[in-house]
């Protein structure tokens, strides 16, 4: 039998404050235990939530960035359960009322565009942390997590692949850090992902029983934890088994996804509005505001690129898969630069030296003053790309050297007239009747072969492209 | 030194050199020394603390940067946590905390110059009527040994009662500073939900849990109620007001104002020697030029029920926290952590606690919440709209304060929905969110009972104003029992 797969996604973003959503403690990273944990965050005795409005305004950029209604009412809710982690016994979260509903993200699958629709995102706080193994027959409990702000984004069931479900967690992850809201470090928790994945006789219309996939904090680990979730709800469908609807833990050292136990998540969380927090209310103002403070969205970035530079989908998706790239784009091209050429460079060896070195953009050591001026020593013709290459190199080495000096001192620069590159060319040609003969039957490596010829002689000084047209020319004579 | 003085009159005496803080506090050390034994009213005294308050309070009046309270020791009822002081709620599960902050209540009365005098009596978590549910024991009816002293505030009212403190701090969730103030003999205030920070309080229902003061007079609460209403921003749902003076408006005429009598109240339920002392009360008011309308609560009979949804339902969850993993009481042997929750939980927590978890629980349980917790919200609005109504009608409603005098300590404790009535007619004001006070009224078998006088919103200055003038022309507030 052929089946559909349904999926949807919830993302829990921590967004990006200095302090907790519900009181004045740092919510800095990388403390030692129980450091930022104030005694709102200990949850003692006459201790009360105060609202911090950093955060609505950051849950408000993200709706206003996915086209979603913002709720000029709101409520925050107790979501009661006892956890050693869960200080006051119950976490504090929108529930029935949330700030953000019904956006939406357009992803881009095999160069078609798919709407996923985006159901909410509400506030809620993060909770602690219980740490293993440090005390004998004792768990620590560390709760400088605990009041973290966090947004959860729910989506609708509308993702039919792991690869729809990978494209849209990255689109969503370039979206909040785009937007400032998020510093979307996946490794520190920053960004995770519950996915729901159900699968169905192919065209029913009726959803199979879902699975949720707890906390994904990689997209790797997400491909496979769906793969093998959506093999494994299969394989229990055609045996003839039921599916159970659960949780499911994914264990990144088999590739498994495991039922977590019945008592681990048969909860009744007793939801009811927060006494101690007033309706949050939003008005026409705050929203224009921020409106006006969202400025350029990775979309209109894609458009930009695709319009005004005319790169193609793939090239502009890339660029504007962070705004880290897409900025520093932007201040090349304002040298007056080709924008193709600009995006291979960028796209092509300096993504894959950053890499090498595992560097971020931020921290490439070539200024962009020499960098640009590289690129154009390429469009006037002046080096080759592969000259340009061993530039680049010699530059990330050192900064303080100049492009025009090295091009000067390596003797780099390209021979682009005809009356040098003939003769080269005739000497290949007079030496090679094997490969010429290749190409006459029609062996286009044998063409490739004889222009290596040409550029060996010219000590890769000629410019390859015309050495390309003239040796075609030169054939045709011979 | 005269026993009972006023707060105003102690007030006068320090300004006027009569006796420092140190001998006025040393005066009150002797008087909890002498009969907190019998009434049990204090659960924590740390008289270094209070005589190092003192000491400083008597260089701030030297150099006359005092206050209206700056010297005066005060009472804190031990729901609210003080820096350094043991802070209990009158539970187990808190026997051991020792609050490293200061509430915002506490903090204002430091700042104020008034000494913390310790920590009152109370029952568990602010829970009960009769203060039998303390982990401390029952604190005893000054008036009458063998009779409790209402609750939840029973400590508080005790010490005031029985003279060992001038005033004190008190709560009300549900009555539990008008119903102790009633049964001992005392004028007590409820304000307005959100007037004073609810900050460092410990909570039992979030959104009825008001503080406020007890005391001898309606001036001595005037004065306590300035030093403590002011916005918090702490607590979200303090209110942003400007700060009144509230013995400001102490001495206005009232000739010509109305109070409301609602039928409900006044109807055959009402016990008939009770009934007999507020007729006394309207007798006085009219005798002020107060004039008296029938008016109609027509939703009060369910405040009750509605009462003893909500209620347990905040509850439930206020007092998740107990948990025993940061603070507090912690069994002693467990396997793991859901046995330990749970023994730490059965053995920290009393029956009534115990009683309203499960309640709270109960209502808030998927498949029940729609009929017991929204059906309890939209009555508690109907609730209030009757006030709102009435309003229009009058200037300030009269009603019982409690339905008896102090009742024998045992008599309801087996109980709790005869317990419960005690705040029949108290709740629907924390309900509403309404402000209400408690004054003596007069004596039933040699035991006081009090009056209530409930307000539209923020109208304590009227309140009090009342209060004082009903207090001029009679004497029953100045009545104060021997303890024995």
């Amino acid at each position: 039998m052929n089946w559909d797969i349904v999926i949807g996604i919830e993302t829990h973003v921590q967004l990006t404050t200095n302090t907790k959503i519900f009181s004045g403690a740092s919510t800095a990273f990388g403390k030692p235990p129980n450091e930022n944990a104030c005694l709102v965050s200990l949850a003692y005795p006459g201790t009360l939530p105060v609202l911090n409005r950093e955060v609505v305004k950051k849950a408000i950029r993200f709706g206003l960035a996915v086209d979603a209604q913002i709720a000029k009412k709101s409520i925050f809710a107790r979501k009661n359960y006892f956890y050693p982690d869960l200080p006051k016994g119950y976490q504090i979260s929108q529930f029935e009322l949330p700030i953000v509903n019904h956006g939406f993200l357009n992803i881009n699958i095999k160069n078609q565009e798919k709407k996923i629709r985006i159901l909410r995102a509400h506030l809620e706080e993060d909770a602690g942390k219980s740490v293993h193994g440090i005390h004998d027959n004792a768990t620590g409990i560390d709760l400088n997590r605990a009041g973290t702000p966090l947004l959860e984004i729910v989506t609708e069931p509308d993702m039919s692949s792991a690869e729809e479900a990978i494209e849209y967690a990255r689109k969503l992850h370039n979206l909040v850090q785009w937007i400032g809201i998020c510093d979307g470090n996946m490794q520190e928790g920053s960004f995770r992902c519950d996915v729901n994945v159900s699968v169905k006789p192919k065209g029913s219309e009726k959803l199979g029983t879902r699975r949720e996939i707890k906390n994904l904090n990689s997209f790797r680990y997400m491909q496979q934890a769906i793969d093998y979730e959506v093999n494994w709800q299969i394989e229990q469908l055609e045996d003839g088994n039921e599916i159970i609807q659960s949780t499911v833990l994914f264990n990144p050292d088999n590739g498994e996804t495991r039922a977590m136990r019945s008592k681990e998540e048969a909860n009744d969380y007793r939801y009811f509005p927060d006494p101690d927090l007033l309706p949050l209310e939003v008005t026409e103002k705050d929203i224009s505001e921020i409106s006006e403070s969202l400025g350029e969205l990775p979309v209109d970035a894609i458009s930009k690129l695709k319009n005004n530079f005319s790169l193609n989908d793939s090239d502009a998706d890339l660029i504007a898969s962070d705004k880290a790239t897409y900025d520093y784009y932007l201040n090349l091209i304002g040298y007056d630069l080709d924008p193709k050429i600009t995006a291979n460079w960028v796209l092509g060896y300096l993504f894959a030296k950053m890499k090498e070195m595992e560097l971020n953009i931020h921290q490439i050591p070539i200024s962009s003053d020499q960098f640009s001026l590289l690129i154009k020593r390429i469009m006037d013709k002046t080096i080759s790309n592969n000259a340009a290459k061993k530039i680049f190199d010699l530059l990330w080495e050192d900064s303080n050297k100049n492009v025009d000096q090295l091009i000067e001192e390596l003797g780099l620069t390209q021979v682009s007239d005809s009356s040098s590159i003939v003769p080269m060319i005739e000497e290949v040609l007079a030496n090679n009747q094997q490969m010429i003969d290749q190409y006459r039957s029609g062996k286009d490596k044998a063409f490739n072969a004889l222009v290596g010829q040409v550029m060996k002689i010219s000590k890769g000084k000629a410019n390859p492209g015309q050495v390309s047209d003239l040796l075609k020319e030169k054939l045709k004579e011979f | 030194m005269k026993n009972h003085l006023t707060l105003k009159q102690l007030q006068n005496g320090l300004q006027n050199k009569d006796y420092s803080s140190v001998e006025l506090t040393n005066y009150y050390i002797d008087q909890i020394n002498k009969y907190n034994n019998s009434v049990n009213a204090f659960i924590t005294v740390d008289y270094e603390k209070s005589l190092a308050q003192a000491k400083l309070a008597d260089e701030q009046l030297k150099l006359n940067k005092s206050s209206d309270l700056t010297g005066i020791p005060i009472a804190q009822k031990d729901i609210f946590c003080a820096d350094g002081w043991r802070t209990t709620c009158g539970s187990k599960m808190l026997d051991n905390f020792i609050s490293p902050y200061d509430s915002k209540v506490v903090e204002l009365f430091n700042q104020s110059g008034a000494i913390n005098l310790g920590k009152t009596n109370m029952d568990e978590f602010a829970m009960g009527s009769s203060n039998e549910t303390s982990f401390y024991g029952n604190v005893k009816n000054p008036w009458n040994l063998d009779c409790v002293p209402g609750g939840s505030s029973g400590g508080s009212a005790a010490a005031v009662s029985s003279g060992m403190a001038p005033a004190a701090t008190a709560t009300d969730t549900g009555g539990s500073i008008r119903q102790p103030a009633s049964l001992c003999g005392l004028t007590g205030l409820k304000p307005t939900y959100g007037l004073v920070s609810r900050y460092g309080m410990i909570a039992f229902a979030s959104s009825l849990d008001q503080a406020g003061p007890i005391a001898k007079t309606s001036e001595d609460c005037a004065m306590m109620l300035n030093v403590m209403a002011g916005h918090d921003h702490r607590d979200s749902t303090s209110i942003k007001r400007d700060k009144l003076n509230y013995l400001d408006n102490l001495n206005d005429s009232i000739k010509g104002k109305t109070i409301g009598i609602p039928k409900e109240f006044f109807n055959s339920d009402l016990d008939e020697d009770v009934k007999k002392v507020l007729d006394r009360v309207i007798d006085e008011y009219k005798l002020l030029g107060v004039n008296f309308k029938e008016i109609s609560l027509e939703n009060s009979h369910l405040s009750i029920p509605v009462y003893y949804v909500i209620a347990p339902a905040e509850a439930s969850s206020n007092l998740s926290r107990y948990d025993g993993v940061r603070y507090g009481y912690r069994a002693s042997d467990y396997q793991d952590i859901e046995n330990m929750y749970l023994k730490t939980r059965e053995e920290g927590f009393g029956d009534e606690v115990k009683r309203r978890i499960l309640v709270g629980t109960y209502v808030l349980s998927a498949g029940y919440y729609d009929a017991y917790y929204l059906k309890a919200q939209k009555i508690r609005r109907l609730i209030a709209t009757d006030f709102k109504k009435s309003f229009s009608e009058c200037d300030l409603i009269l009603a019982p304060s409690s339905p008896s005098t102090a009742f024998k300590i045992g008599e309801k404790k087996e109980d709790p929905v005869s317990m419960y009535m005690q705040d029949m007619y108290t709740i629907s004001t924390n309900l509403a969110g309404l402000p209400a006070i408690s004054a003596p009224a007069g004596f039933i078998n040699n035991m006081p009972i009090g009056f209530q006088l409930i307000g539209n919103y923020f109208s304590e200055s009227t309140i009090l104003n009342f209060v004082h003038e009903y207090q001029k022309q009679t004497g029953w507030h100045q009545e104060y029992p021997e303890v024995r």
